[in-house]
């Protein structure tokens, strides 16, 4: 049956079918009709809800339910997620699984409570201190929000590791139909190693200090390798029109839906564009990128950023075609007309690019 | 041959990281004798804090979990929220306490949540080479108050358990110390009625420790205790702080 929900409820009620009965939040606009959901919706499972002190008390609580072998949430935006950055590298180090959302707006600093992608670098690179990777996941729909929250929930279980829902604004707000059906079949390993108490067993401890030389240099080379097998086996992404295309897009989130509408416009006037839409966006889905990066005349990255995927872009591709960038910062969200304008930009002489500046200029 | 006292089986025998004459090592002890003697090693969990007793679960031979410096309120919470019928406690020094974790216990507190704190005190930093705690006492010389604490620049001593006394969550708090056996038998009925308030569901419960830090007080380990019981104990003053047994 599906259910009218705004994606950051549409995150909530996911979480709670996965099986998360620990919830730990902060408000923040605009997650919070997350936390509010999870007010009501969490004592009706028998869960845990606590709003936090803080967001640090949050990704702490956290800590501690996924030490304990639970499976626990936090969602916060921007300003918040900083603060969590310390919380995240601790359960990056320790190994623990547990699901962060993300509903991105603008900054720097208090910013403003608009739809934003600034937060790429922040999520992708690590964000705290330490050689470390979180999993990030990016819905481009309500629908598609549930379905990843509650792929994240297996994923870190799978890894012992945190995942990310990178949202925004409009992914968190907008209202959309949602179906709630998915089911996991996939082997999960049993958490060996979570605090129950030592009846009738060794101690388990769950750290991430190394203090004796060398200790520390052997577990990075463990999460490295971990990292590698998820690179290998977890890419996710959407392609669409790269049959023939000659310009490509890259976008996710709200940027690709932007994208899709102007894949739709451009193909009316022949004019053969397609789109690349990470679903992770780490792993990063280089493989597909570089590839396409053979054949096609160019790439245009489009983000609600100042241009930070548009690197790993260029990482991926390596310079078998050129990489444009259309951007907005602060709050602003690109327009179908801007990214279509771009692209006449790019390939000025296209045949279709004279009938599609005029549908630019008309609007 | 009658035994008179033996190693308490949840203390793991292995070299000690603490410096001579320091009090963790005493408090250590006492944790893994009350474990031992109620048989609650099974349903136990302990939090290691930042800090001098980071390596508490080097020493406990029980499930034991790492906290980021101060956060080990937050990480207890979210741990006896999966486990509320286990016994959990959280071991913090004077800087994780009461300067960068101030946020996490007060609202730990507040909530009232049911674990116990065994917040050990002794005015310093210890792990980073002695500078000044929060509970630093007035004049007294560290890495980082060469000159002595100046309240002009530096603040008082906070006083934990007088300032947890005033929020509605809190059910038994009391401070002790180390200075001498009597006291550590005193440290240990506190600890006792620390987890005896858990085990009841009585609520939050905090013991503050009074400790010795030789080393960077820049005393033997003999003149260290008599710091506590003649300038220590006069900044902060020995006794029950709040107890529930008492308030009905």
């Amino acid at each position: 049956m599906k259910q009218l929900l705004t994606g950051n409820e549409a995150a909530a009620e996911a979480a709670i079918q996965a099986g998360c009965r620990y919830y730990y939040g902060y408000p923040i606009t605009p997650q919070n009709e997350l936390i509010n959901y999870m007010s009501w919706r969490m004592p009706e499972v028998d869960g845990a809800f606590i709003q936090a002190e803080s967001e640090i008390a949050a990704i702490n609580m956290v800590y501690g339910s996924a030490a304990a072998g639970g499976r626990a949430m936090t969602s916060s935006s921007s300003p918040g997620i900083s603060l969590k950055q310390e919380g995240i590298s601790y359960l990056a180090g320790s190994e623990l699984p547990c699901v962060i959302v993300n509903i991105q707006r603008g900054g720097p600093g208090l910013g403003d409570i608009s739809a934003s992608q600034a937060d790429y670098f922040q999520a992708v690179k690590g964000g705290g201190h330490g050689d470390y990777h979180v999993i990030v996941l990016a819905p481009g729909s309500a629908q598609e929000m549930a379905d990843l929250v509650y792929d994240a929930f297996n994923l870190a279980d799978k890894y012992r590791n945190p995942v990310m829902i990178l949202g925004d604004a409009q992914i968190g707000q907008l209202v959309e139909p949602v179906e709630f059906h998915k089911k996991h079949t996939e082997y999960l390993p049993p958490k060996n190693w979570a605090l129950t108490g030592a009846e009738g067993r060794e101690k388990r401890v769950i750290k991430s200090f190394y203090p004796v030389k060398g200790q520390l240099e052997e577990f990075n080379a463990h999460l490295q390798r971990k990292y590698k097998l998820i690179e290998e086996h977890e890419v996710r992404y959407e392609a669409i029109n790269m049959h023939d295309a000659d310009i490509v897009l890259v976008a996710y989130g709200t940027s690709a839906r932007i994208c899709k509408e102007v894949v739709k416009k451009c193909l009316q006037y022949k004019f053969k564009v397609g789109l690349i839409r990470p679903i992770t966006l780490w792993p990063f889905p280089k493989e597909i990128i570089r590839s396409v990066a053979e054949r096609v005349h160019s790439i245009l990255t489009v983000e609600m950023s100042a241009g930070q995927m548009v690197e790993d872009v260029r990482l991926a591709v390596e310079g078998r075609c050129p990489v444009h960038f259309y951007g907005r910062t602060g709050g602003g969200v690109p327009t179908s007309q801007e990214v279509i304008k771009k692209i006449t930009e790019i390939e000025p002489d296209n045949r279709a690019a004279h009938s599609l500046r005029q549908l630019v200029e008309v609007k | 041959m009658r035994t008179i006292y033996e190693k308490p089986e949840t203390l793991i025998d292995t070299p000690t990281h603490f410096c001579p004459g320091c009090g963790h090592g005493i408090v250590l002890r006492l944790i893994a004798e009350i474990i031992d003697a109620w048989g609650i090693r099974g349903k136990t969990i302990g939090l290691a804090p930042v800090g001098c007793a980071v390596l508490a679960y080097n020493y406990l031979d029980i499930d034991m979990c790492e906290a980021a410096h101060g956060r080990p309120p937050a990480v207890a919470t979210g741990i006896k929220r999966v486990h509320p019928d286990h016994v959990v406690f959280a071991y913090q020094g004077d800087g994780d306490l009461a300067a960068i974790g101030t946020a996490e216990i007060i609202h730990a507190a507040n909530r009232g949540e049911n674990i116990t704190f065994i917040f050990v005190n002794n005015a310093v930093y210890g792990m980073t080479n002695g500078q000044m705690a929060p509970t630093t006492l007035i004049n007294q010389k560290t890495a980082t108050t060469p000159s002595g604490r100046d309240p002009v620049n530096y603040g008082y001593p906070i006083r934990v358990c007088e300032l947890l006394s005033v929020l509605d969550g809190t059910s038994y708090l009391e401070r002790v110390c180390l200075s001498s056996p009597e006291n550590i038998r005193k440290t240990k009925k506190a600890l006792e009625k620390g987890f005896k308030t858990q085990i009841e569901k009585r609520g939050f419960s905090l013991i503050e420790i009074l400790s010795p830090c030789p080393i960077y007080w820049r005393m033997d380990a003999n003149e260290a205790m008599k710091h506590i019981d003649e300038v220590m104990s006069k900044t902060f003053p020995l006794g029950v702080v709040k107890d529930w047994e008492q308030m009905n």
